[in-house]
């Protein structure tokens, strides 16, 4: 049995991983998690990874959580170009900030507005309060401003000159609230500039078939009284 | 200029730098930014670092934030031995995997802990809501029993026979709550053992060394409290209303 990665790109870190395995033409079967029928808490799902969340890798009998793990260890196993992770001391430090900063900051956000502002409601159909949300949309804000005058500042991409996996992890965060409605680029032209360049770098086609599930969400039937039962508890720390 | 590095070490991603560089004899000028007096907020310190948050690491120009950056960066510049970030590639891994899980599940809630049962009611005079302090204890032991189960399991440390940086940053992290005199170790011996052997590795002196402040906190008076600072921390307990 050859690579194997449990994803649901519904979500962000899932779907960086898969556009990093396809765009470096890395071999591996898909094993779906349904998220939002809770698959993520399921006994079979917990042996391939304990702390119950996507993604999840297996190679062989190795398996390996959190995304910017597996990004790694992708690169370095099948030994992609420099680029995505230089080799390069500082240019490789500038990644690491990056990957270390986004988990509590930008990834914290970015799920908590496109859940308070669309999942919540149209899935499962409650309502947050409204001064949760502006809080929630201006510490976005407020991330968006750092992640431009940071990180960008007057780069190509997020570690300098060139695409790295810092990009991968940023973009895909970014998307969860653009899939919310949310118009962060519009009035932000250096991150549009950026999201244009890394798109292109990626490709196009394999941007937008990574993107179609989270794009479609706002689509999503209301859940069933038990799905609404079962997510509920992990869902509900994200409605804060 | 050599390396300088921006610390107070009350912060726990401060502890690991600190043990880190002074475990490997990494020389550099330790550049006290005093977070209880909000340094952090002053206009020298944006400069070096406009998240406005410790630890920094300034090398020549080169100016880079983030502890787990900062570890690696150390490793990498002094290549120091291979067991603190060891270079197979599976045991490399789990060690991204710890460093990556780590920043919500263990540091955050730390953290946390320290706000809640010390700084919040020292500061303000107001207790935190008890069910908010139960739902965040409970956070707590759940994480520390997916450290013990999926992360150290029976091994003397995370990687297996030798100290890493997983249990360097792990360790820090789990000492935040002790300055609030909440010891996260008392429910399980594999824990407290674990604990014990880190402590060895790095050697109790620099361990202890890096701990003092943190210790003292209790001993704190807080009227010195920066009033920007202490603002800050009334808004905060306004989010666990």
């Amino acid at each position: 049995m050859g690579l194997e990665l449990y994803l649901d790109l519904l979500s962000q870190p899932c779907r960086a991983v898969y556009i990093f395995a396809k765009r470096n033409g890395i071999p591996f079967e898909l094993r779906p998690v349904e998220l939002l029928k809770g698959q993520h808490h399921s006994d079979a799902f917990a042996q391939v990874n304990p702390l119950k969340k996507v993604p999840a890798l297996k190679d062989g009998d190795f398996t390996l959580a959190e995304s910017v793990a597996i990004l790694l260890y992708l690169s370095r196993k099948y030994e992609v170009p420099d680029h995505w992770y230089p080799q390069d001391l500082q240019a490789r430090a500038r990644v690491d900030e990056y990957l270390a900063w986004q988990h509590t900051t930008l990834r914290s956000s970015c799920t908590r507005a496109m859940w308070q502002k669309m999942m919540s409601p149209v899935f499962l159909g409650e309502q947050v309060p409204a001064e949760t949300l502006v809080s929630t949309l201006a510490e976005l804000d407020r991330c968006l401003q750092l992640l431009e005058d940071k990180f960008l500042k007057d780069q190509d991409f997020l570690a300098g000159p060139h695409i790295s996996v810092a990009d991968l992890v940023a973009i895909t965060e970014l998307m969860h609230p653009v899939s919310a409605g949310c118009q962060i680029f519009k009035s932000r032209p250096k991150l549009a500039a950026w999201r244009q360049r890394v798109e292109a770098e990626v490709g196009k086609d394999l941007f937008q078939e990574a993107h179609a599930v989270v794009l479609k969400a706002k689509d999503l039937p209301p859940a069933d009284t038990s799905i609404k039962e079962k997510l509920k508890p992990s869902v509900q720390v994200l409605l804060r | 200029m050599g390396l300088e590095l921006y610390l107070d070490l009350l912060s726990a991603s401060c502890r690991a730098v600190y043990i880190f560089a002074k475990k490997n004899s990494i020389p550099f000028d330790f550049q006290f930014v005093d977070l209880l007096k909000g340094h952090h907020h002053s206009k020298e310190y944006i400069e070096i670092n406009p998240l406005k948050k410790l630890p920094s690491l300034k090398d020549g120009r080169f100016i880079l934030s983030e502890s787990v950056a900062i570890l690696f960066y150390l490793c990498r510049k002094y290549s120091t031995p291979s067991h603190w970030y060891p270079p197979d590639l599976h045991t490399r891994a789990r060690v991204d995997e710890f460093m990556a899980w780590q920043h919500t599940a263990i540091q955050l809630p730390m953290s946390r802990i320290l706000w809640i049962k010390m700084l919040i009611p020292r500061i303000t005079g107001e207790e935190v809501p008890a069910e908010k302090t139960e739902q965040m204890l409970t956070e707590v032991r759940t994480n520390m029993q997916l450290f013990e189960e999926k992360f150290l399991q029976d091994k003397m440390f995370i990687t297996g026979d030798h100290i890493s940086l997983a249990d360097l940053v792990a360790l820090v992290e789990m000492m935040q709550p002790m300055g609030g005199n909440y010891n996260v170790f008392l429910n399980s011996s594999r824990l407290a053992e674990w604990r014990m052997r880190v402590e060895l590795a790095i050697g109790s002196g620099l361990f202890w060394e890096a701990h003092d402040r943190l210790m003292k906190l209790a001993e704190w008076d807080c009227s010195t409290l920066d009033p920007m600072v202490k603002e800050k921390i009334c808004e905060l307990l306004q989010k666990f209303r």
